[in-house]
């Protein structure tokens, strides 16, 4: 792996996190997961995306993206956000 | 790790910061709202000059005319700190939602005439810039003026005027059925038409006013003074005898709020006209030469809603101004 | 009519942009007066992309949904005496430089970004900032309140106010955030979002806060986290800023390129306390200094600038530089902390033993060598009931303001000093970084506010003593100041744990 293309996301380690991890994890084949105390780290090459559906499937209900931000502890990398997605990608703004 | 002790053995040592028990005494516990104001603002021992300002040190008292022995004296009554400021507003925000999915799902602005469709659109949309000025002064109180208390409750004002502009381009949404250029011809009015220009030029010369409690005095007690009781009171009346009850829901979130922050506005005002005759009449000089511009600002709006009425509701509304500033001993 | 649906980034568009306006009764140079003065050309506000696109109403929704849950904790862990859970009270003394140090930094950002979020021109990135301006209140607020039942039972906080504007090594963080509030609007958004947010405070936060967790810390953990998921909305505003004016003119570049050099250096000084925080005061460990440079800075910190380099931004000045140096600055700073804690407000200590081997483990050769053998002569002269203290003031950077501890990159037994002559008088520097900030701006940084020089010109209370000068501080020894082990915080200790002294004996659990 590069170091110096990864993006990151990190996330307190609780129930409610849990889903979106899970989705994560599920989304992007080449994502490497690190714990640390009370907290999740995961690191994916160029681009990670956060899929409204696939949380959606993992809780069985509707689930609104601007609330990954309750429990969200860190990114790095250009953000982009919609209604159905949050991706994390180097390069141009926009 | 599990902890067993005897409760007894672990009293605590003292009970508060010692910047606290200052203003408190000894022997007491500081509430959360004088933890989270309180000294925290740096008040000596500056290292640079501020570039863009090299008259003043970086947080300078001689930026207002106004002398306090204690800044830290501009509480807020309501006693905010963040947490029970973002909890109070996410409240009134759930129960503005849910009016709006109401008015949306009903339909309700069906039940009004198109004269009164069209007072909306041109009397009350085109405040969405007035609400962003009001942000834009707040703003420069909260990065200019002196003491904690007072230039964090500004900022929160700045952050509700902004909630309000977005609640307003949400009605006006809603009216149009999603479509966004009813927000540039409110916004063409703001910018041109002859109605709004007082207010706009008003709105401007606000915007560069250097004292910061000048600008609150002339923002939060008169402009406000003036406006909301316009389109959230007079307004709201008249419109509600027509069938506007919708337009009583969509903006149900300022009227709650102007009543809640005319107590923040009203208290620090009083405690700077209190503290000397010097203050008081620094105050009654802002007020003498704003008002009578802020009266100028709202006639034409009074006029456009109420026609022959329109005196009587500008009348009411300077009226009730009037007796808010004898009560804070303000005589002009 | 059917209504049409506005999509999430539509939506905020109508809801923020446009409600802005072209002044012509008064001239926009008059009503946003500094946002030219510093030469960066902006052609069009409009290209700015908003980094997140919160309203208000989803912005109060999310942010109490996390003040209630982080003050349901702080009001259990102090019904539960939480404080005890603690592994041990040196880990305090982390949480006083935090109180001391940092805390107060967090309302100068709120108050910077108030000042940024009135005065830029543009209304998308002035509301980003405000959001950002009340986000930092928020920050100094909740930290006041998880402090505030530590400070009922240890040392060191209840004065924290008071030393703020005083203290010599306090100097050090409020310089630095006086300096980037006096500093243009741009420069001000550089330093605090891009430099310290997006390129340096990972490394309190992630770190920092996870080892606060490992060491029972719920509160800290608590606020650490829920501050930092607000410092992701601000760190991508940092790189949002940088992007928009790189992109806005080529003649932008050079300037960023000199804002980015001076406050990675200025903030990289700023981090020898967190470094410092991380690799001895955490009783627990998680992560070295060395580790957490290596991670947040050689891994991300290199993926960002190996994507701005597309606008001709290269990595800061003397990187490679603080890559070395990871080896030696925590170790450096600790060394001075316990000689000179009698003027301080907190407690030092040697390491206990297993954290010199921890230590060697990290730091390997660099350590045994240069550190562990200093280390151990002041244990012996403990033993022999002559605990070392200093007693000079020490002459600091006139830039970062730091003590003269740093060495040179390649000699860690010489001792690093630059100088520079300027209108007459001679300025002290503890690195090349610092002495180019100077350079490049010798007005701002002649008129530093210089503890040890303050205390030669009587304008410490009249203080002649280091004992003279901690009891200007409010610190008197043994309460506040001085040895751990003779300290009132570890009597108090002990007795809260019926005499055990509580102290890891390993570095993991």
């Amino acid at each position: 792996m590069n170091l110096h293309d990864k993006v990151f996301i990190s996330f307190q380690n609780n129930d409610e996190a849990r889903p979106i991890i899970d989705a994560i994890i599920a989304d992007n084949p080449g994502a490497i997961v690190s714990e640390m105390p009370a907290m999740i780290k995961i690191d994916v090459p160029k681009r990670l995306v956060v899929k409204r559906e696939t949380i959606e499937q993992n809780i069985g209900r509707a689930f609104d993206l601007q609330s990954i931000h309750i429990n969200l502890i860190s990114l790095s990398g250009n953000i982009d956000e919609s209604e159905d997605e949050f991706v994390l990608a180097w390069g141009k703004r926009g | 790790m599990s902890v067993e002790i005897k409760t007894a053995s672990i009293e605590p040592v003292r009970l508060t910061f010692d910047h606290l028990e200052a203003r408190i005494g000894k022997g007491k516990a500081a509430t959360r709202y004088q933890e989270a104001v309180h000294d925290l603002q740096v008040t000596q021992n500056f290292h640079y000059r501020p570039t863009w300002d090299p008259e003043f040190d970086l947080f300078d008292k001689r930026r207002s005319a106004i002398v306090l022995g204690d800044f830290d004296q501009l509480l807020d009554p309501r006693q905010y700190y963040y947490a029970p400021y973002t909890i109070q507003r996410a409240r009134q925000q759930e129960a503005q939602d849910g009016n709006f999915g109401i008015v949306e799902k009903r339909n309700l602005f069906s039940a009004l005439s198109p004269e009164w469709l069209t007072n909306i659109e041109t009397l009350i949309i085109p405040l969405r810039h007035f609400e962003w000025g009001a942000n834009t002064n707040n703003c420069y109180i909260a990065a200019t003026g002196y003491g904690a208390p007072f230039t964090s409750t500004a900022l929160m004002q700045a952050m509700d005027r902004l909630g309000v502009a977005q609640y307003l381009t949400r009605l006006a949404l809603v009216l149009q059925h999603q479509d966004p250029q009813c927000l540039d011809r409110a916004k063409a009015l703001w910018l041109d038409d002859p109605l709004w220009q007082p207010l706009r030029q008003l709105v401007e010369d606000a915007m560069v006013t250097k004292d910061w409690f000048e600008l609150h005095v002339l923002q939060n007690f008169l402009l406000d003074g003036a406006i909301y009781p316009f389109a959230y009171t007079q307004f709201d009346q008249a419109i509600t005898t027509h069938g506007g009850i919708a337009y009583a829901l969509t903006t149900e979130f300022m009227r709650d709020w102007y009543t809640e922050s005319v107590r923040w506005t009203d208290s620090t005002i009083r405690v700077a006209a209190n503290e000397s005759q010097e203050n008081k009449a620094t105050i009654q000089t802002w007020i003498a030469r704003w008002e009578p511009r802020v009266r100028a600002a709202v006639t034409p709006l009074a006029v456009a809603a109420f026609a022959s009425q329109a005196t009587g509701v500008l009348d009411s509304i300077f009226t009730d101004l009037a007796a808010r500033r004898v009560k804070l001993g303000l005589m002009v | 009519m059917a209504d049409r649906k506005l999509g999430l980034k539509e939506k905020y568009q109508l809801m923020t942009r446009g409600l802005d306006w072209e002044t012509t009764y008064q001239p926009m140079d008059k009503v946003f007066p500094f946002d030219k003065y510093e030469g960066i050309k902006i052609k069009d506000w409009s290209k700015w992309e908003d980094p997140f696109r919160l309203t208000m109403d989803a912005y109060w929704k999310y942010q109490s949904e996390k003040e209630r849950k982080l003050y349901a904790i702080l009001d259990s862990f102090s019904q539960n005496n939480g404080q005890l859970n603690i592994s041990d009270a040196r880990y305090m003394t982390a949480i006083k430089l935090w109180a001391q140090g940092i805390t107060p930094l967090e309302y100068y950002a709120h108050r910077g970004f108030c000042h940024v979020g009135r005065h830029f021109r543009g209304a998308g990135a002035r509301v980003a900032c405000q959001m950002q301006a009340l986000d930092e209140l928020r920050h100094a607020q909740t930290q006041m309140h998880a402090f505030s039942h530590y400070n009922k039972y240890f040392s060191g906080l209840h004065q924290a106010i008071h030393m703020r504007d005083r203290a010599w090594y306090l100097s050090i963080p409020k310089s630095f955030f006086e300096d980037a509030l006096t500093s243009g609007p741009f420069e001000f958004v550089t330093s605090i979002s891009f430099a310290f947010e997006y390129v340096l405070t990972n490394l309190l936060f992630m770190p920092f806060v996870s080892g606060a967790a490992y060491n029972g810390d719920m509160a800290t953990t608590t606020f650490g986290f829920s501050a930092q998921s607000d410092e992701s909305r601000h760190m991508t505003l940092g790189l949002e800023v940088v992007k928009f004016v790189l992109e806005q003119h080529e003649d932008n570049v050079p300037i960023m390129q000199r804002y980015i050099d001076k406050w990675f250096w200025r903030g990289y000084r700023l981090l020898a306390l967190v470094g410092t925080m991380m690799d001895y005061m955490l009783p627990k460990k998680v992560m070295s200094w060395a580790e957490a440079w290596g991670i947040y800075w050689e891994e991300n910190g290199f993926a960002l600038f190996n994507d701005l380099s597309r606008y001709g931004i290269r990595l800061p000045k003397y990187h490679e530089i603080a890559t070395k140096e990871k080896l030696h600055i925590t170790h450096q700073a600790w060394n001075v902390f316990y000689t000179a804690c009698p003027a301080t407000g907190f407690h030092a200590w040697l390491p206990q033993p297993y954290e010199m081997d921890w230590l060697s483990e990290k730091y390997g050769e660099t350590f045994d060598r240069f550190y562990r053998p200093r280390y151990e002569l002041f244990g012996e002269m403990e033993k022999a009931g002559k605990r070392f203290y200093t007693n000079r003031l020490p002459f600091v950077c006139q830039t970062c303001q730091v003590p003269d501890f740093f060495t040179e990159v390649d000699n860690p037994m010489k001792q690093a000093v630059r100088h520079h002559e300027w209108r007459g008088m001679k300025f002290n520097f503890c690195s090349d970084g610092c002495k180019d900030i100077f350079v490049n701006e010798p007005e701002k940084f002649c008129q530093s506010y210089i503890p040890p020089q303050q205390i030669y010109q009587g304008n410490a209370g009249g203080a002649r003593t280091l004992q003279e000068y901690a009891a200007w501080l409010h610190c008197p020894m043994g309460s506040d100041a001085g040895d751990y082990y003779s300290s009132d915080d570890y009597k108090n200790w002990l007795k809260w744990h019926g005499g055990r002294d509580t102290s890891p004996t390993t570095a993991a659990a």
